[in-house]
This record gives structure tokens, sequence and C-alpha cells, in this order.
């Protein structure tokens, strides 16, 4: 939090498809630490900016910017060699690289960031293979450590997700993309789909992990009792356009645009 | 009986397409362990019976050579003696069972118990090429994935068989490291025979025919099998001696003797069982004549 | 006891912000703008200036209605002004919170000023004890002793051991209210806003409440009340800022 420079900077960002906007003109700095959800309705945008964030999409205008050490460079992580890269100058390998080791996302579909048929152990020790763990032991004790940390019990260590429930795939979802301690993580709607009260888990659990580990995080989210619960600052996304932006708590108590106002006032109070 | 009426051209396969072959094995030696694409042929003999090694061996085999063809370990199986009988016919090349005496050995399973040699050539026939095939079934993501050098895909197969067996369970097409660089599946190998690929003085070439994937390890290229700092690669291992050989450490088949469930086990390479037989008979008369004498 | 609420020009004008002040409120304008009501505007605040000085308790008051949420709800950063400054001692320096980045607001909110209302805003699912001692360990504070400090500061406020393993959401109302207390006060941050915290609590708490604001005043933090008791406030309050006196309505119809 102390560091001046964010971490992501996104600037007048957009992408098209065809002749149509999905997103346009997005702009924000994410620090360490921050938590950002992006709210709106199907089809305001919200999910093409995630893509776009997340590589999954072109950036047809604009930049986006990730603080980071170039590959040749000798900083790593903590090194004071670190930039902000433009995103799409990078190469393909340095982007997985920071795949493997600063960014996660998770789906709102398990069976998307999981493989199903490997145990739950094999799903959250495959980040650190794949940085060259190479000690099974050691492997076994962090992927571990992690489905205790998102409350699976021990004995369903070598089970496969295929055979839980969605509340704890979602957590072993969680637990593989953090295992690594990224710096980045994404989130699509990560509890939608969840009974209620399994969602108040997830979202508690989420949030103490974000706080411990100071992670900045984009969320995704249809549902503002979501925003309100886990993030600091919101964007409102509207017709593929950020209508308002800012602290959470004041965008949800002190709308300003007409549209926020509508979508604070269709609020079910709880 | 009046001549032919098809003539073949020499080693089955036309001039154009033994080069196009030939390429991918170059680039194939040049990369060893990166499986190189190549247009594969029909060869007259059905996908998945071998027709990527064929193909390979077509393009490498001439007049002056000799061939051996196992299947398992076996140069008397339909299908070995079949090959063999092809390129007798096709390419005018010797053929014969004895490891030392070929030049070229196409093979579906085994790595001889004979060592191999300098200039001996190693042809296996390949079913699915691709190490990471039963993980992420996608091809594009598998190319990435070799070409990035990302391989925690290969050690959370090798994770889930410690988890669930207490130890690395496979024992055939284990898979290795070529070089340092590209990891490659040795075809349905025993994992038996895996420490005979490192430093091998012979060529090894690998034809995956329906898949249309050739690839190579030049002669003397390391060759390590996966494995974790705390469950290294072992390699299956017999207790017992052959049942006809007498020979230890050799790769043993089970064979059923009788139709109450007996068995024995011999040696899954009958080249080097009967000559290992013949010399300890030689042995045994030698020694019982210097008795007499 | 009352001390001059208007500003003296001659202060520190490279801030702004009088000596020896958490906070200092001025010339702030507030209006809502209701889209959903033919984007009627609503004009709440104007001219409103106040300073709150360390370690004093200054009290907001005028009737209900009166927009007396609405300034506690501007200097905690939940509303935005439409104009004025509304300056705080944040770190060593002045931020002004009229127009200060989110992450300028959370940094002050982590580590300056702290809120107590009278409703718990709370995960659903975490244990009394954990809401109560987040604020320490959002602070970086060891998270067994942050527990024991909150501990401490819920069985001040009577609130049994046998509770505090469990989310306040199951709790009843007072019992909420004084979870909400504790973990409002369990931190030291040098301005803390009061938004009726005593609402509804028995004689007994009341006087723990009280004892813990002057607590904290003794110790020099500075603090901004709303108070429905008469009693409590009568008790803490170091001064009284007339709300209704800015109140925008008002003074348009004086106008």
């Amino acid at each position: 939090m102390n560091d001046d420079r964010p971490l992501l900077s996104v600037t007048d960002a957009g992408h098209r498809y065809g002749d149509r906007f999905g997103c346009r003109n997005v702009s924000f700095d994410l620090w360490p630490g921050e938590v950002l959800a992006v709210v709106g309705e199907s089809g305001s945008g919200k999910s093409t900016l995630l893509g776009i964030l997340s590589q999954r999409l072109r950036v047809d205008e604009g930049s986006i910017r990730y603080r980071t050490a170039r590959a040749d460079g000798s900083g790593g992580r903590e090194g004071s060699a670190e930039e902000l890269l433009e995103l799409s100058t990078l190469s393909e390998r340095e982007v997985r690289r920071l795949w493997r080791t600063d960014w996660g996302f998770v789906h709102q579909n398990a069976a998307e960031g999981l493989r199903m048929h490997v145990s739950a152990g094999g799903n959250v020790g495959e980040p650190l293979m794949a940085n060259g763990w190479r000690h099974y032991g050691q492997i076994r004790a962090k992927a571990e450590e992690w489905l205790r940390r998102v409350e699976i019990p021990a004995e369903r260590i070598d089970d496969t997700p295929a055979t839980f429930s969605g509340g704890m795939r979602q957590r072993v979802q969680i637990a593989r993309n953090l295992v690594f301690e990224p710096r980045l993580v994404f989130m699509d709607e990560p509890t939608s789909g969840l009974d209620v009260s399994v969602q108040a888990r997830l979202l508690d659990l989420i949030r103490s992990l974000v706080a411990e580990l100071g992670l900045a995080v984009v969320i995704v989210t249809h549902d503002l009792a979501v925003a309100r619960l886990i993030s600091h600052r919101t964007l409102v996304m509207k017709d593929g356009a950020v209508i308002e932006s800012g602290l959470t708590d004041r965008v949800l108590d002190d709308p300003q645009a007409a549209y926020t106002q509508l979508l604070v006032s269709s609020i079910l109070q709880g | 009986m009046s001549a032919p009426r098809i003539v073949y051209n020499e080693g089955y396969l036309d001039e154009q397409t033994k080069r196009v072959v030939r390429r991918a094995l170059l680039k194939g030696v040049a990369i060893p362990g990166f499986q190189v694409p190549f247009a594969s042929r029909e060869v007259p003999m059905p996908r998945g019976w071998g027709t990527g090694g064929v193909q390979v061996t077509a393009s490498v085999i001439g007049p002056e050579d000799t061939l051996k063809v196992i299947d398992q370990g076996a140069d008397d199986t339909t299908n070995a003696v079949s090959i063999r009988a092809f390129f007798e016919k096709v390419a005018g090349a010797a053929s014969t069972t004895r490891t030392d005496q070929a030049t070229i050995i196409q093979t579906r399973h085994r790595i001889p118990e004979t060592p191999l040699v300098e200039n001996q050539i190693l042809v296996y026939q390949v079913p699915i090429p691709e190490p990471l095939r039963m993980l992420e079934p996608r091809e594009t993501e598998t190319r990435r994935l070799h070409a990035l050098e990302e391989y925690g895909l290969m050690y959370v197969k090798l994770y889930e068989d410690i988890a669930k067996y207490g130890h690395i369970a496979r024992t055939y097409d284990y898979p290795v490291l070529v070089n340092g660089r590209y990891v490659m599946a040795p075809s349905p190998t025993p994992s038996f025979d895996n420490p005979k690929m490192h430093q091998s003085p012979a060529l090894q070439l690998f034809g995956a025919g329906r898949e249309k994937r050739i690839y190579a390890i030049p002669p003397y290229t390391d060759v390590e099998s996966l494995g974790f700092e705390d469950y290294p690669f072992e390699p299956q291992r017999f207790d017992r001696p052959c049942e006809i050989c007498g020979s230890t450490g050799v790769y043993l088949d089970e064979i059923i003797i009788d139709d109450r469930g007996g068995a024995m086990f011999a040696c899954s390479d009958t080249d080097y069982c009967e000559r290992t037989a013949q010399q300890r008979t030689e042995q045994q008369s030698t020694d019982t004549k210097e008795v007499t004498a | 006891m009352t001390y001059d609420m208007t500003h003296d020009l001659t202060h520190d004008m490279g801030t702004g912000m009088p000596p020896d002040t958490m906070l200092s409120v001025q010339d702030v304008r507030k209006t809502f703008t209701l889209h959903l009501q033919q984007s009627q505007r609503l004009p709440v605040l104007s001219g409103l200036t106040f300073d709150v000085p360390r370690g004093r308790c200054v009290v907001l008051g005028g009737e209900s209605g009166s927009g007396k949420s609405t300034v506690m709800k501007m200097v905690y950063g939940n509303y935005g002004a439409d104009s004025g400054r509304i300056l705080l001692s944040h770190q060593g320096g002045v931020l002004d919170l009229v127009t200060a980045q989110p992450r300028e607001v959370l940094a002050a909110r982590r580590s300056t000023v702290g809120y107590v209302s009278q409703f718990l805003r709370a995960v659903p699912r975490v244990p009394a004890l954990d809401v109560v001692a987040e604020p320490l360990v959002e602070r970086g504070a060891d998270r067994e002793e942050a527990r024991e400090r909150a501990g401490v500061m819920l069985a001040r406020l009577s609130i049994p051991e046998r509770l505090w393993a469990l989310p306040p959401a199951t709790f009843s109302g007072g019992e909420q209210q004084r979870v909400n207390i504790a973990r409002g006060f369990v931190t030291e941050r040098p301005l803390l806003l009061l938004d009726e915290p005593t609402a509804s609590l028995d004689a007994r708490n009341r006087g723990v409440v009280i004892e813990l604001i002057r607590e904290r005043l003794a110790e020099g933090v500075g603090m901004l009340g709303i108070f429905h008791d008469a009693d409590v406030r009568e008790a803490v309050a170091d001064a009284t800022v007339d709300v209704h006196s800015f109140t925008a309505a008002r003074q348009g119809s004086l106008a």
C-alpha cells in the first residue's frame, strides 16, 4: 500500500465486437491490497472488461499496464527493476509466467478453473509443480495447508472435485489460485449459482484471505451486496461504459448517476 | 510364375514420401524429443498396427541393411513376422532375429536386452506420442506447453499416482525428459527399459502413423525419467530369474502353461533368451567334457 | 463549556488546518439529486463549518431530519460533498476528504477515523470476537493479540464469553450494538465518529460507553457525535454544532 505506483493501471481501455464496443473508455488504477468490484447487469460490459484485463480478449483501444520486472531483468517480484509494462507488448511466455506466478482467475463455474478428475490435492498442488516444486512431500503439505485454509476437510484431499458440492469446488478453486500467493486475482461472479448460506461463507472466506495476503482483486458481480461485503472500490458499468466509480460505500450510499440510483434502489433489503 | 503385376518402389514408399519422412527425422534428431508433424501415408496395414514405425523404417532401410522386428520382446509374433517379410520383399533387406546382427530394429514395446551399439537404429512404433494428452486434451495447448517448457502438468499425473498408490504406479510409457528440454512419451515401452534410452549409442526414432508425428533421440543423449525428489523414478524389477535361460535382471513375461492357472516366468526378449539358454547348454557340455576328460 | 466555532483566518495558510485540530469542516455544501424522482434536487446543507479539536467531543445538534447523519457520513466518506473542505489530520499531514482519492479515504479509515453507528454491518459468518478484532488486524496487529484486546472490550460491554465465538447476526439488537461499539473503540484512532452509539442501551452499558468516551478523550482523541440520550450528551459534550443553522432549506427560506 505504501508504494506510490499502482499494480495495475488501465487507461481508456476498450474492446470491439465487430463495429460495436463491448466496453470502452475504461480507466482505473489498482493498488496492492485493494478489492475493486465491477458491477452492472448482463450486457453492461463487465465481463468484456474482465476479458481484456485477463487477456482473454484483445485490447482494441487504450492501454492496460501491469507492474512487473522485465523477463530479462534480474529484479524478480520484489526487485527494484519493476515498472509498469504495457501488457500487449509482453511475449506469450512472459504473460504465461505472470499467470503462473502473479495472477489468478476464479471462474464462476468451478469446472472451468479446476481439473475435475484430478484430486483436490493435485489441483491445489499443480501451480506449485508448474513453478518447479519437485518434492512430493512438500507439495502435499502445502496443498493440505491450503485446503485447511479454505475449510476442506483433510480427508478429502485425494477426492476429485467432481465428487464435491458447488461451494466446496469454489473453495478448492480459490485454494488453487492462492497457493502460489499471487498479487492480482480476477474473480468472475465467484459466488453466484451457490445457495445463499454457502455464498455468505465463501464471501467471508474470500474477504479474509484477500486481507491476509494483501491481494489486489478485480471482482465482477451483478450483486451489489457482494460488492458491499468485499470490495473497497466499485465501478458501475452500463452499455459498455463506466458510469460511476469510487469508494464502494459512497457509490452505494450516495449514488450520483441515475442508473446507479436505480440499481441501489432495487436491492432487496436484508 | 509370371512377373508381379505391380512393381513397388524400393522400401514400398515413393521417393518423395521418403524424403518427407527423412526431413522430419532430421528435424527430430536436431531437436531431441520434439514431436515433428509429418504427412503420414497409407501403408498396407491398418493404422494402429505400427504404420508409423513402418514408414520410418521404410525411409531409412536399404538393401545392405539387416532388419529385426519385435512385438513385445518376441520376433515370432504375427505382426513382427509380417513386417519383416514385408521389408524382405519391398526393400530387399536381409532380416534377422539377432539383436547383435541387426542394423535396424523395429519395436512395439521392448528395447532388447542385448546392449545396442553405434550405427544401430531402433525404430519405435508409437500409438500416442503426446505425453500430456491424458491431462490436457487440447493439442493447441499441449504444443504451447512444450514450446514454453511448462511441464507442471506432467508432475500432476505422477502426484496423483503417489497419492493413490503410495508410489508412481506407471509401469509403461513412463514420461522422460530428453536432453534436458522436451518431455517425451517413450510409447508403450515398459519403464524397465527406460534406463536403456539414456546415453544409448544407437539412434532412436519414433513414428506415430495415426497421429502423424515423428520424434527422435540421437545417440548419446540424456534421457531422464521424471520423478519427485522424495519419490524418484524407479524402474520395474523382477525378483526371479527366467525359468528358461536362468537370466536375472531381465524383463519377464508371465506365460500361462496349463488350464489350471499355472504360469511360468520367462524372458520377453526371445532372441536373448534363446541365445543365453544355448550358451548355458554349451557351457554345461564343455564342463561335462572337461569333467570327463 | 464553549469554544469558538468560527474560523480564525490567520491559522496555517498552507493546509488551512487550525492547530491542535483533528477535523476542520469548512463551508461544505451538500445536495442530493433524486434521479428517480424527476431529477429533483434536494439541497441539504450549505456553509457547514466547524472544528473538532484533539481531546474534545463535539456534538451535532438539531432536530431530526436536519442532516446530522449526512454530516457524519460526509466526514466518514460515505457521502460526497459538493464543495468546501473537510480537512483531517492524518498521519502527520492534512487530507481533504472532499477531494481525496478512494484509497486515501480508506487509509484514513484504517488509521485515523473510526465510526461507531447503531447498526452493525458485519459479514454474516464471522464470530463476534473477530468482528471486534478485525480493525486491529487490518492495522497489522497480531491476530491472537488482537483477539485478546477484543475480548477485554467485549467483556467491558457485558457480552458474555459464550457468545464471542458466534456471529453477531444471531444476537439481539442491543448485543449487536455493543459488539459494534467494542469494534469502534478497540483501536486507538485519533478521531471517532459516534452515531447514536447508545440508542437502546441499558443504563449500565450507557455508563460503560461514557467511560470509554472519557478515556479516549483524555488520551487526546477527537470525537464527533450524535447522541439521542440527553444524559450521555451532557456527560461527554464539549461543544455543540447546530446543524439546523446550516440546513440549506432553512437558509433558502430565510433568504
